[in-house]
């Protein structure tokens, strides 16, 4: 199951385990991607908290946390290469795996389409 | 997205957004940020052959001597630049400042000696300011006389050369900071080997009807790409250049700015025209007692960016910051982030270590030599 924030960043759900990344959409207006700062494995996160750090050619963003939950996963290669996001944002360039608190949250996220005429 | 319906267009502005250029508000022109190859691409283009940038938002403007003597043109511009103009000989440029009564920087300049008057560049964003400061002091000796319809073009890097050889063989004779008139693509141009990228390359002042034309005629060099001021940024930051507004303003001296060798030994202390310029009393004795503090090159020493405002503590749990960035970013060909700021002039040493704070944390960072890049300038 995909979904989007409003945040632009995207979830692929599988269970309890959403894999978190940012959208195309967010990558084509930061630019070349040049530093990001992951959270710690078993970070426990709610939803909004600032969970990684990224900095652009142009500007410093965060990535928030999409849902609540805890920090499972991280992509160290992203951290190691940057462009990977760049190169594939919705694959890898993954950010972090979250375990869900409440799997069914992720029920209210926008699907694809919301999202792509959120951007449009 | 930005609105850019009420901003000043360039001779260049449609060619750069049928380029693809990103376009954004910078100091009231709709310029490009980026084109599609994006910014560190355009980046590190330009260090490996040459990059093509718009530049058309900066001032020129002609000093012409009432006396058409360049000498009178020269004297009066001393008044207000700490700076040898007299000195400077026909075809050539230099780079200058103009200083308030405080000793501080109102603007930095380019000025060539033309034979029979000086021809002045000046940032966009102090442009208007600087011709009230001109028109204000120097209208006793000179007309001053804004070069409205001109267009003003940059091609920076290793290839600028070759790529500007072919349409006129002389641009490989040129030294640099060397100005000469040349016919380019049909147009009268107003060539200087300069730039502020820290490669070898040309500026060039084009008549705005034949600016496209030529930028045209370039680019189909495939060895010349379009590049955006957000690489131009990248670029003069590597080189260790400083942008005004950012790294010197009217709070900065120049020997605090560490920009002594833009001031002639003839206008220090000891010289034959020493001092007559704002600010004088202030800037002259920190040739020989320093300034409180000093622009240093910062390099951080992990991989997060430190951007303007950033600020610089000696010690790691220390409350009263010694030192701020005042610019920053990643360096693409640095290959690491790259800054500069200013410390407490006891700390510039290169190799000192200091903390910055960034997102709550200190961070280690090591003061460096500028630049960050090895300059090809021609020789």
């Amino acid at each position: 199951m995909l979904k989007f924030t409003e945040d632009h960043e995207w979830l692929n759900v599988a269970g309890d385990i959403a894999t978190v990344g940012i959208t195309d959409h967010a990558v084509e207006q930061l630019g070349d991607l040049v530093f990001i700062d992951l959270p710690e494995v078993g970070a426990q996160l709610g939803k909004g908290d600032a969970a990684a750090t990224l900095e652009s050619v142009k500007a410093a963003s965060d990535v928030y946390c999409p849902l609540d939950g805890e920090i499972v996963e991280v992509n160290e290669a992203i951290v190691n290469d940057p462009s990977i996001v760049n190169a594939d944002a919705q694959g890898a360039g993954w950010f972090f795996r979250l375990k869900l608190a409440n799997a069914a949250d992720a029920e209210g996220l926008m699907d694809e389409a919301a999202y792509k005429a959120m951007v449009e | 997205m930005s609105d850019t319906t009420e901003l000043l267009r360039t001779p260049l502005t449609s060619l750069n957004v049928a380029l693809g250029g990103k376009m954004v508000d910078f100091a009231g022109y709709e310029m490009p940020v980026q084109f599609p190859d994006g910014v560190m691409k355009e980046h590190l283009h330009t260090r490996a052959k040459a990059g093509l940038f718009d530049v058309s938002h900066m001032g020129q403007v002609i000093l012409r001597p009432k006396s058409s003597r360049y000498e009178d043109a020269a004297l009066a511009l001393e008044r207000l630049v700490p700076v040898d103009v007299l000195g400077l000989k026909p075809g050539r440029q230099r780079y200058g400042l103009f200083t308030d009564a405080k000793g501080g920087i109102l603007d930095d300049l380019m000025f060539a000696n033309r034979g029979d008057h000086l021809f002045v560049v000046v940032n966009a964003a102090c442009k208007a300011q600087d011709l009230a400061h001109m028109r204000a002091h120097l209208s006793d000796a000179c007309e001053i006389e804004e070069q409205t319809g001109r267009g003003l073009i940059a091609l920076q890097g290793p290839a600028a050369e070759a790529a500007l050889a072919r349409l006129a063989p002389e641009a490989a004779e040129m030294a640099f900071m060397e100005v000469r008139d040349m016919a380019l693509a049909g147009a009268h141009c107003i060539v200087s080997r300069s730039g502020y990228s820290g490669e070898d390359g040309y500026e060039i002042s084009v008549p705005g009807d034949k600016a496209v034309d030529l930028t045209e005629t370039l680019l189909e060099n495939p060895d010349v790409r379009p590049i955006g001021l957000g690489a131009r940024d990248s670029l003069r930051l590597e080189a260790g250049l400083c942008l005004y507004g950012n790294d010197i303003d009217t709070t900065s001296t120049p020997v605090a700015a560490a920009l002594e060798w833009a001031v002639q030994k003839v206008r220090r202390n000891g010289g034959a025209r020493a001092g007559g310029f704002p600010g004088a009393d202030v800037i002259l004795p920190e040739f020989d007692k320093g300034a409180a503090r000093r622009r240093v090159g910062i390099a951080p020493e992990g991989r997060a960016p430190m951007r303007a405002g950033t600020e610089l503590f000696f010690g790691e749990g220390d409350s009263t910051p010694v030192g701020r960035i005042t610019s920053g970013g990643f360096g693409p060909s640095a290959e690491a982030p790259v800054a500069m700021g200013y410390v407490a002039a006891r700390l510039a040493e290169p190799g000192t270590r200091l903390f910055a704070e960034l997102r709550g944390k200190r961070l280690p960072v090591a003061v460096a030599t500028l630049p960050f890049i090895t300059p090809r300038y021609k020789r």
